[in-house]
């Protein structure tokens, strides 16, 4: 009997390879976020509090990081996959859809943790910044829970993006929803109407979470007082994550009704 | 019954207003090779969709091995070989056999797979520095993985070099031959014919005719015969036999249902008569005559 922990692990490993294989892929998702904490967390970390502001931007580009190997290790192959016919085809084989499904979501964990893994050691030599190994801890652990509501996301945009502007619309939700939810720079530096808005991003509570992990003052970054429960911010996560799935869901039966 | 490999029954298909498939009934016997044939839009694609399980007939009833199609002990007895556009550029070919091996409680050996596909040399090359032809090999590499009782053939030649082409045509020999059954759709007539036991036409989600490719060729009558001839066309129309007679680059077709008898009495009054040429109605004519428009039968 071919066994399931087989096939998963088959799927994983082959999702996982071709991704690391496609430059487009694995140098963007990977080389930008290293790149702008290079330069922004790195090189400012050497005057009075820019260990602060290492350790500030070690959590929120972790985020930046996990969100785009999240949405581009799914929705544009998926995207492709979906109109283009190879998703037929394992659909036509006995191959169990959740096989499919779970092997891009730990291939994007598997990223995620690559480009943690990456940022915390730049972090540790060049940034100055200093964690316990609970602080590491409960960072990876964050990273792993917050690829679950981004991997839905993407599922979701697979959806309803046509193949070929796949890339470009998840920039389009991807680059600006970074910018207000204060991965770049602290929300407090942006106008408070548009700190206001903040929590409808996802990012933004993940960013909360990888915040207090990494041992970070709030203060530092501004946004809404009085939302700081840990459990909130993951109950807001999962809730996402339902309902884009959802979404995805019924959107993928109606498709496959019509084509 | 024992014999029945797959069927659809009084199987219709909408997409909203349009219909795909208008009540429509096919059986494939075990061992057999079965060719559907018709123009692009005519439903061959939908039918093999609805015998694989991806869609849910409208009305009727699609069972594959006497159970539907979707449940995993019947996918485990199938293959397919689907029109893929765009394959994942950067896995190997052997990564995806063996990926799909997996899939199976029984699958074929890996160097069958290779063997059989003829894919020595390019097991190890990403797909994305494949050729078209080559991409194919990969797909029908995989459709074999878990040595299926029964194979769709979704145009599996598509792209490929002659020889390539005629390998596949062997494997498909050999699958018959082993009692398996394979539905074949092809735009290729001199596919169908070489390789099918049966030929199921269909146009505009009808069947329009099912036979043997001999039974489907009778339906178009008589013979043809081409030369160069000073007799005119208009005198060859009177000759009795004669259905039908044209020139067209100072070469004449007379279409006869008694070739002999014409050819005698053509040779008799010009002895001056070159280029002769005879030839049986090629499936290409059985097949442009029942998938013409109406208007035009």
């Amino acid at each position: 009997m071919a066994s399931a922990a087989t096939i998963f692990g088959m799927e994983t490993k082959v999702e996982f390879l071709r991704l690391a294989r496609a430059k487009s892929f694995s140098l963007a998702t990977i080389g930008f976020p290293v790149m702008f904490y290079l330069l922004f967390g790195i090189v400012n970390s050497h005057g009075a509090g820019g260990e602060q502001v290492a350790r500030y931007l070690l959590a929120t580009y972790t985020v930046f990081g996990l969100v785009g190997c999240s949405l581009f290790g799914i929705s544009v192959t998926l995207a492709s996959e979906r109109t283009l016919g190879w998703l037929e085809l394992k659909q036509a084989s006995p191959m169990p859809a959740w096989a499919y499904l779970c092997a891009k979501l730990l291939t994007a964990m598997a990223f995620a943790l690559i480009i943690f893994a990456i940022l915390l050691t730049l972090g540790r030599t060049m940034g100055g910044v200093v964690l316990t190994g609970t602080q590491v801890f409960h960072m990876a652990l964050a990273v792993l829970g917050g690829v679950v509501p981004f991997a839905s996301l993407g599922l979701l945009l697979a959806m309803i993006i046509p193949p070929n502007s796949a890339t470009g619309v998840v920039n389009l939700i991807y680059l600006p929803m970074s910018f207000l939810s204060g991965l770049w720079m602290p929300l407090k530096n942006l106008p408070t109407g548009l700190q206001k808005l903040a929590p409808m991003w996802p990012t933004y509570h993940l960013a909360r979470v990888e915040l207090v992990a990494a041992g970070s003052p709030l203060k530092n970054y501004g946004g809404l007082p009085g939302s700081d429960s840990i459990l909130m911010h993951w109950i807001w996560l999962a809730a996402f994550s339902v309902v884009t799935l959802a979404l995805a869901a019924v959107i993928f039966r109606r498709n496959a009704a019509k084509v | 019954m024992q014999d029945v490999a797959a069927e659809l029954a009084g199987v219709t298909q909408r997409y909203g207003q349009h219909v795909a498939l208008r009540d429509v009934s096919l059986t494939l016997r075990r061992g057999e090779v079965v060719a559907l044939l018709g123009p692009n839009g005519a439903g061959k694609t939908t039918a093999v969709k609805l015998l694989l399980g991806l869609l849910q007939p409208t009305t009727g009833v699609a069972k594959v091995f006497g159970a539907s199609p979707k449940i995993a002990q019947t996918r485990m007895r199938m293959g397919a070989m689907l029109q893929v556009s765009k394959v994942p550029d950067t896995v190997k070919a052997r990564e995806y056999i063996d990926l799909f091996r997996s899939y199976y409680p029984k699958p074929m050996s890996y160097e069958e797979i290779v063997q059989r596909a003829g894919l020595k040399g390019i097991e190890n090359k990403l797909l994305g520095s494949l050729s078209g032809g080559q991409r194919q090999r990969v797909l029908f590499g995989l459709a074999m993985c878990g040595d299926p009782d029964l194979i769709f053939l979704d145009e599996p030649t598509l792209g490929m070099d002659i020889e390539a082409r005629h390998a596949v045509w062997a494997e498909v020999r050999r699958m018959r031959d082993a009692g398996k059954t394979v539905l074949l759709t092809t735009h290729y007539l001199e596919e169908a014919d070489s390789l099918a036991d049966r030929i199921v036409v269909i146009r505009t989600g009808e069947i329009v005719a099912e036979g043997t490719p001999r039974e489907i060729k009778g339906n178009v009558a008589g013979r043809k015969i081409k030369c160069m001839t000073r007799l005119s066309v208009a005198e060859l129309k009177r000759w009795p036999t004669v259905t039908e007679a044209a020139m067209h680059d100072a070469v004449t077709v007379v279409t006869t249902l008694a070739a002999e008898d014409v050819l005698r009495r053509m040779l008799a009054e010009d002895a001056g008569l070159s280029g002769l040429e005879v030839s049986s109605p090629a499936l290409e004519d059985a097949f442009l005559a029942l998938t013409a428009e109406k208007e035009v039968l």
